[in-house]
């Protein structure tokens, strides 16, 4: 079940033609609704007005190849493995929903495009249904383990906001994915969750103007933004001395530390917090 | 001026709620990020500043060492035992400092708490705090409570 093509089914009914419009329409949707996210948020204005200032606090400029060298460093660190959380609950669920999500997106294109009307090879449906699994695993435990983690304060899981919009049409694109590729042929059951599948997938794509799905590109372009400050020592005001320099050792201040190791292990290290 | 939080910054980790010795900083129930709930009660320790690991709170410095304009930043490194200190005036001149963090372990040092058996369970259920009578010498004389004055504790926050 899991490693049969769930479009090529579908294909006697709905022309795979119309899938592929169909498609590209979404992408359409995610593009435009992007742009106009940007155009109404100013936020590119603001993001390169603020780099602007912060090239101004410079304390040295930092070169090309530096540049990509801290483009790869963000591309590993807060792109691919979400280095950013310090949260590693919220970590892990993001990791999940982040892979699950681009599994997901890239084997329906390659099913619907490549595959239209025949079987697939079984891993591509395979991942397809890994994919759908991944987002929902991820989606359910960010919803309920932490967005409404009602032991920490958080709303309880029925009371809806429009925050809620983006992870809740993922969290019903994943499941009813899943529901129509198992219900499928069963009947009326499996077209049921079929048409909640296409509503769910619409609503996720064209809301991205409302929602925070755009934070996909807007993210990585703050985390290198970041890197680039700290390189450049302006570092958004924030302190760049550091002990590890000789001559900060020789502060007067620094009197008790003169012989004490770089690391200073768990003895002041806050616990983790757990209280709210 | 209270703390405020770069909601871009804060991803909800709970280090600050934890830290406030106000009580004042919490999670927001529905973008689960950081927020200072009672402006009004915040008396700029630097606690949550100092705790974010993300440098998502800032506070304005008090105006008698940084006048209006300034910026009064803070990190704290645990791996090295510092906190540095970069304040900038708004004419462009830099102030940094360094000096070891001087926490101690919890409980090692005065009051030792380690030694002090853990609250019983009247203790824990009456209005006054932790050894509060004894600590803070109130059972000197006498014993000043709500119940003595006829008050009951209320919930949550009045006035």
């Amino acid at each position: 079940m899991i490693t049969s093509n769930p479009f090529a089914e579908l294909a006697a009914v709905i022309p795979p033609a119309a899938m592929q419009t169909y498609v590209v329409l979404m992408v359409l949707l995610a593009a435009g609704g992007t742009i106009l996210d940007i155009l109404h948020k100013k936020s590119a204005k603001y993001f390169f007005e603020n780099a602007k200032k912060a090239q101004q606090n410079a304390t040295r400029s930092v070169s090309g190849g530096e540049k990509v060298g801290i483009a790869l460093k963000t591309v590993g660190k807060e792109v691919l493995t979400s280095g950013e959380f310090d949260n590693q609950q919220r970590r892990m669920s993001h990791l999940l929903t982040m892979y699950g999500f681009i599994l997901l997106v890239v084997t329906t294109m390659v099913l619907i495009f490549g595959y239209p009307a025949g079987p697939a090879p079984a891993i591509i449906p395979l991942l397809w249904h890994l994919g759908a699994l991944m987002l929902a695993g991820g989606g359910y435990w960010f919803w309920f383990g932490i967005r409404v983690d009602v032991s920490s304060e958080g709303h309880p899981w029925y009371r809806v906001e429009r925050a809620d919009l983006f992870i809740l049409s993922l969290l019903a694109t994943a499941t009813f994915a899943l529901l129509w590729s198992f219900t499928q042929g069963a009947g009326a059951i499996g077209w049921l969750f079929f048409v909640l599948f296409v509503a769910a997938t619409t609503a996720l794509f064209g809301s991205v103007y409302w929602s925070k799905f755009a934070h996909m590109f807007f993210k990585p372009a703050a985390a290198f933004q970041k890197r680039i400050t700290k390189a450049d020592g302006s570092a958004e005001n924030l302190p760049t001395i550091s002990r590890a320099e000789p001559e900060q050792q020789q502060r007067h201040s620094m009197e008790l530390l003169r012989d004490a190791p770089m690391d200073m292990g768990l003895g002041i290290k806050r616990e983790a917090p757990n209280h709210y | 001026m209270p703390t405020f939080v770069y909601m871009t910054r804060c991803d909800g980790c709970g280090y600050c709620v934890d830290i406030c010795p106000s009580d004042i900083m919490h999670i927001d129930k529905t973008y689960r990020r950081a927020y200072n709930i009672e402006p009004n009660m915040c008396w700029e320790c630097f606690s949550c500043v100092k705790a974010c690991p993300h440098d998502a709170i800032d506070v304005r410095g008090y105006a008698d060492f940084a006048p209006l304009g300034s910026s009064v930043r803070v990190k704290r490194d645990e791996e090295k035992g510092t906190i540095a200190w970069r304040v900038k005036f708004r004419d462009g001149r830099e102030k940094n400092f360094l000096s070891p963090i001087t926490t101690k372990p919890w409980g090692k040092h005065i009051p030792k708490l380690a030694e002090v058996p853990a609250p019983s369970k009247e203790m824990r259920d009456s209005e006054l705090l932790f050894n509060e009578p004894k600590y803070i010498r109130l059972d000197d004389g006498d014993l000043y409570s709500l119940k003595d004055a006829g008050l009951k504790l209320k919930e949550g926050v009045y006035y």
